[in-house]
C-alpha cells in the first residue's frame, strides 16, 4: 500500500468525522451541557426529577409505538413498490420513480391541509397514513437501489432446483435484501420517532412525542434542562435503533451479490400486470390523492395563484417566485456536500476492517436523524458566535444544516450496495495484477456511482423540502420554497392560500424534475465484466 | 508564478473589502425578528439610501422562539435590534435585561396606553387585536345571529362551531386564552374552559390549521364558522379575495378581542448601537408606520398614521379590547398554560 493510499484512507474517515464533529457534535453537546450543567455543575437531582416524571413515560411509550407501527405500515406498502419500481420494465418508470419522491419533501402544514380536505383528520390513523405518505420513497429508494442491482442468477438457480416462487423469495431474495430493508426500516423508524409536524397537526394538540416536547421545552419555554434530559433519552433510543439495524446488517452472509453492468428488469406480462396495477393503485391513493388535492386548490382562481407569485406584493422584499432560485442554490450546495461527505463515509465504512471504527462512524453519521432540529439550531446559536466561525448569521449555515439531514441517507443508500459487491470480483482483479486503486476504479466505482447518483437525487429532494431546521436556525432573509409556503399560509385571505398551494405545486414539480435530472446523470452503464 | 500575481492581488483586495465591509461610512444594522416581520421594499431601501446604513434582517420562527434565542445569546448578541416582542412576552424580555434604554424619535406621537415600559427599553411599534372571527354567510344562510361575546360561546346554539389555537404553541391561541382570563378572572377561567370544552370547542395547534382547514370561510371549506384570528383578518379577506368582493366575508366578535402590542428594542452589547438608534427611529417614522398595516396586518403605533382604505372600511380597530398587565402575564403564564393543558387536552 502506498503512502497516498493510506492518506486517502485517512481522508475518507477524516472528512465526515471532521464535518460532523464541527457542525453537529459540537453544537449539540454545547446546548445539552448548557441544559444539564447551567452553572458548571450537573444537578443530578433535578435531572432525576425530570426523568422520573410519570407523564414522560406515557409520552415515551406513545413515541415508540406510533413509530414502530408507522414503520411496519410503511414497509408493508413500500416494499412491493420498491420491487415494481426497481425490477419491472414499463413506460414512465423513471418518471414514476421521481414522482414517488415528491411526498417526501412536502411541508407538513400543506399535507395536513390536503389530508384534512380528504377527510383524514386528527387521529392515530391520520398519523400512520401521513408517515407512510412521507416515507414511502425512503423504502422504495433504499431497497430499490439494491434490488435493482441484485444478481438474479441465484434466484434462477433456486427455481431450477425446484423451489417455488414464495420459497425463492423467502430463502434467496429476502436475505439478500435484508441489509437494505434494515436500513430503510431504521431510517423510517427514526423519522417517525422524531416526527414533529405530523404529530402536532394530524395527531391534534393532545398528542405529544419526545420530539414535540423537546421543541416546546427549548423553543417555547427555554427550559434547557428538561429539553436536555429529553434529548438524552431520545439519543439512547436512537443509538439502540442504530445498533439493532447494524446487527441485522452484520448478520447477512455474502448472500447478496451484485452483478455489475447495470440493472436487470423484467417485462410486464401475465401476473406481473396485476402486481403492477395493485402497486399503482396504492401509490395513486396514498401519494397521488393528497398531492392532486393540492394541485386542484392551487388552480382555484385559474392561474391567478401562480401569476401572483411573480409580483412583489406588500410585505415581500422580492417577488415570491425568487424562492425557487434560492431553494435550487441551497439544494445544489447541500447535495454536493452530502454526496462528498456521505460518499466518503460510505466508502470508509465498507473498507475499514476495524469493527469499532465501523460501528462508531456508522452511528455518528446516523445521529443527525435522531436529534431534534431545534436542538441543533439552538446549539448553532451558542457555538458559532465568534470569528472565524461566526456562522450563525451566515447563509452558509442553511446548506450545512440540509447536508446534515441528507448525509445519513447518502450513507444508507450506498453502504448496502458497496457491501454487496462480490469480493471475488476484487480478488480476481487483484490476481490479474490490478493495483488496489485500479481494483477500486474498475470494480467498486461504477457500482458506487450508480448508488451515489440515486442518493444525490434524494439529497437534493431533502434540501428542497427541508423546513424544520431551516425555520429553527436564525437565517438571513432568504426565503426557500417551504419557508415561502409557510409564510403564505400564515396570512389571511383566500388568495394567499391559493398562492401557497401554487407554491406547493411548484415545489412538487421542482422536486420531480430535479430528481429526474440527477438520475439522468447516471453513469453510462459500463460493463464490469 | 509572475502571471498569478494579479490574481493574488485581486484575491487580497476582495478579502480586504470583505473585512472592511460594515466599517464603511453609514455601517450596518442587523435586525433580529420573527417570520411574520415584513416591510415593503421601497420603504426599507429609502432608509438605506438616506442614512447609508445597510440593513441585514435575520429571521427565525415565531415571536416566542425569537425572544428565547435572544435570551440564550445574551453576551454575544445575534444583532443590534430586535423586533417583535409583544406584551405577553414583554416582562420576560425586560427581566432578562436583553435591551438597553433608548427614547426613539416619534415616541411622543404614540398614545400613552401603548407605552408599557416607562424606561424605554422596549419601544411600541404596532398593535393588533386577536378576536373571534365569524363566517358572515354561514350565519345569514341559516338565519342565525353570530355570537356577540365570550359568554355566548358557551351557549348550546353555538355548540361545535368554534375552533381555537393551543396557547402553548400559538400566539393568537395565547391571546384568546388571556382574553378569557381577563374577562372571567383568575378564579373563573377554569370553569369557563370546562364549559367551553363541554360545548365542543376544537383546539388545533396553529393558526394556519385553524384558519385554512377548520374555518368555514376563506380558503377553509372547514365545518366551523367561528375561529380565533385577528381583527384585521376581515380586511385581508377583502384585499386578497378571489374573485374581488366589496363586502367582507367575515366579521369580528368585538367583545372577544385581546390587545397585543408589539415592541422593538436595542440589544445590550449590540455591535452597532448608533445605527441601531437610527433604525429604531425609522421604525417609528411616518413612512415605516404607514407601511405597517398592509405589510403586517396590524395597526401602526404612531397616532395619525393614515390607514389603507380597506382597513378603514373593513377593519376599524375594536373600540375596547381586553388586556392584562405584562407583569401579571409573566408571573402566571406557564402555570396557567399547564393548568389549561390538563383541563382541555387531557
Amino acid at each position: 500500500m502506498t503512502v497516498t493510499d493510506r492518506l486517502g484512507r485517512v481522508a475518507l474517515i477524516g472528512l465526515p468525522v471532521a464535518f460532523l464533529a464541527a457542525f453537529f457534535l459540537w453544537p449539540v453537546v454545547s446546548i445539552l451541557w448548557r441544559g444539564l450543567a447551567p452553572d458548571g455543575n450537573v444537578d443530578l437531582f433535578a435531572i432525576g426529577a425530570v426523568a422520573g416524571d410519570a407523564s414522560l413515560r406515557s409520552v415515551a411509550w406513545f413515541t415508540f409505538w406510533q413509530a414502530a407501527v408507522s414503520t411496519l405500515v410503511t414497509l408493508a406498502l413500500g416494499l412491493p413498490g420498491a420491487y415494481v419500481l426497481s425490477r419491472y420494465r414499463f413506460h414512465g418508470r423513471a418518471l414514476l420513480r421521481a414522482l414517488v419522491t415528491v411526498p417526501f419533501v412536502m411541508p407538513t402544514v400543506v399535507v395536513g391541509a390536503a389530508f384534512g380536505a380528504l377527510g383524514v383528520t386528527r387521529s392515530i390513523t391520520a398519523i400512520l397514513l401521513a408517515h407512510a405518505f412521507f416515507n414511502y420513497a425512503v423504502v422504495t429508494r433504499t431497497v430499490g437501489s439494491l434490488w435493482a442491482q441484485l444478481d438474479d442468477r441465484e434466484q434462477q438457480a433456486a427455481r431450477v432446483l425446484g423451489a417455488g416462487r414464495a420459497r425463492v423469495f423467502w430463502s434467496v431474495t429476502l436475505p439478500a435484501l435484508r441489509p437494505a430493508i434494515g436500513a430503510a426500516a431504521a431510517i423510517v423508524f427514526l423519522f417517525c420517532f422524531t416526527s414533529f409536524g405530523v404529530i402536532l397537526i394530524l395527531g391534534g394538540p393532545g398528542s405529544s412525542t419526545i420530539e414535540t416536547e423537546i421543541y416546546r421545552q427549548t423553543a417555547q419555554q427555554l427550559d434547557l434542562q428538561t429539553a436536555a434530559v429529553l434529548s438524552l433519552l431520545q439519543l439512547v433510543a436512537v443509538l439502540a435503533v442504530i445498533g439493532v439495524s447494524n446487527r441485522a446488517r452484520r448478520r447477512q452472509s455474502a448472500a447478496a451479490s451484485l452483478r455489475g453492468g447495470g440493472e436487470h428488469t423484467l417485462p410486464v406480462r401475465g401476473r406481473r400486470r396485476l402486481v403492477l396495477a395493485a402497486n399503482l393503485a396504492v401509490m395513486g391513493t396514498l401519494l397521488g390523492l393528497p398531492l392532486a388535492e393540492l394541485v386542484r386548490r392551487s388552480l382555484r382562481g385559474g392561474l391567478d395563484g401562480y401569476r401572483a407569485l411573480t409580483a412583489t406584493t406588500s410585505g415581500f422584499l422580492e417577488p415570491p417566485i425568487d424562492a425557487v432560485w434560492t431553494s435550487l442554490r441551497f439544494a445544489l450546495t447541500a447535495t454536493l456536500l452530502a454526496v462528498a461527505i456521505g460518499g466518503a463515509a460510505a466508502v470508509a465504512l465498507t473498507r475499514t476492517r476495524r469493527r469499532h471504527t465501523r460501528r462508531w462512524l456508522d452511528a455518528l453519521v446516523m445521529l443527525p436523524l435522531g436529534i431534534s432540529a431545534v436542538t441543533v439550531g439552538f446549539g448553532f446559536l451558542i457555538t458559532f458566535d465568534s470569528p472565524p466561525l461566526e456562522l450563525r448569521t451566515s447563509p452558509a449555515i442553511i446548506p450545512i444544516a440540509h447536508a446534515l439531514v441528507a448525509i445519513p441517507f447518502v450513507v444508507r443508500l450506498t453502504v448496502p450496495v458497496l457491501d454487496a459487491i462480490d469480493p471475488r470480483q476484487r480478488e480476481a482483479a487483484a490476481v490479474l495484477g490490478a493495483s488496489p486503486r485500479r481494483v477500486w476504479q474498475e470494480i467498486d466505482l461504477p457500482i458506487a456511482t450508480r448508488a451515489l447518483v440515486v442518493a444525490a437525487g434524494f439529497a437534493a429532494a431533502i434540501s428542497l423540502g427541508e423546513f424544520g431546521a431551516t425555520l429553527f436556525i436564525v437565517r438571513p432573509d432568504t426565503t426557500t420554497l417551504p419557508v415561502l409556503i409557510y409564510r403564505l399560509l400564515g396570512r389571511p385571505g383566500e388568495a394567499m392560500f391559493t398562492q401557497a398551494m401554487a407554491a406547493s405545486t411548484i415545489l412538487m414539480i421542482l422536486t420531480a424534475v430535479t430528481v429526474l435530472a440527477i438520475e439522468r446523470l447516471r453513469a453510462p452503464e459500463s460493463a464490469v465484466f | 508564478m509572475r502571471r498569478r500575481a494579479p490574481l493574488v492581488a485581486l484575491l487580497l483586495t476582495t478579502l480586504l473589502t470583505a473585512c472592511s465591509d460594515g466599517a464603511e461610512e453609514g455601517g450596518t444594522v442587523t435586525l433580529v425578528t420573527h417570520d411574520s416581520f415584513a416591510v415593503s421594499k421601497p420603504v426599507l431601501r429609502a432608509f438605506e439610501r438616506e442614512t447609508g446604513i445597510h440593513v441585514k434582517v435575520l429571521k427565525s420562527g415565531d415571536a416566542g422562539e425569537v425572544l428565547n434565542q435572544v435570551i440564550l445569546t445574551k453576551g454575544a448578541p445575534l444583532g443590534d435590534v430586535v423586533f417583535g416582542v409583544d406584551n405577553t412576552f414583554l416582562s420576560r424580555a425586560l427581566a432578562e435585561q436583553v435591551f438597553v434604554p433608548y427614547r426613539a424619535k416619534g415616541l411622543d406621537r404614540v398614545p400613552a396606553a401603548l407605552r408599557l415600559d416607562p424606561r424605554h427599553r422596549a419601544t411600541p411599534i404596532d398593535w393588533g387585536d386577536v378576536c373571534v372571527n365569524y363566517d358572515v354567510a354561514w350565519y345569514s344562510e341559516r338565519g342565525l345571529e353570530p355570537p356577540t361575546n365570550l359568554v355566548d360561546l358557551l351557549d348550546p346554539r353555538y355548540r361545535g362551531q368554534l375552533v381555537v389555537e393551543n396557547p402553548a404553541t400559538s400566539s393568537p391561541g395565547l391571546a384568546f386564552f388571556l382574553a378569557t382570563i381577563a374577562s372571567e378572572g383568575s378564579d373563573g377561567w377554569e370553569s369557563y374552559w370546562s364549559r367551553l370544552r363541554a360545548n365542543d370547542v376544537l383546539v388545533v395547534d396553529g393558526w394556519e390549521q385553524a384558519y385554512n382547514t377548520e374555518f368555514s370561510a376563506s380558503a377553509g371549506d372547514g365545518p366551523r364558522p367561528l375561529v380565533v384570528s385577528y381583527a384585521t383578518s376581515p380586511a385581508a379577506e377583502v384585499m386578497f379575495a378571489e374573485p374581488p368582493v366589496d363586502v367582507a366575508p367575515t366579521g369580528n366578535v368585538e367583545a372577544t378581542c385581546f390587545r397585543q402590542v408589539e415592541h422593538a428594542g436595542i440589544l445590550a452589547d449590540a455591535k452597532h448601537p448608533v445605527e441601531a438608534r437610527r433604525f429604531l427611529d425609522f421604525l417609528l417614522s411616518e413612512r415605516f408606520q404607514a407601511d405597517v398595516p398592509a405589510s403586517m396586518f396590524v395597526y401602526p403605533a404612531r397616532e395619525g398614521t393614515p390607514l389603507p382604505e380597506e382597513f378603514v372600511r373593513y377593519a376599524a380597530p375594536p373600540t375596547t379590547s381586553l388586556t392584562l398587565p405584562p407583569t401579571a402575564i409573566a408571573a402566571k403564564r406557564d402555570e396557567w398554560i399547564e393548568r389549561w393543558t390538563e383541563l382541555t387536552l387531557r
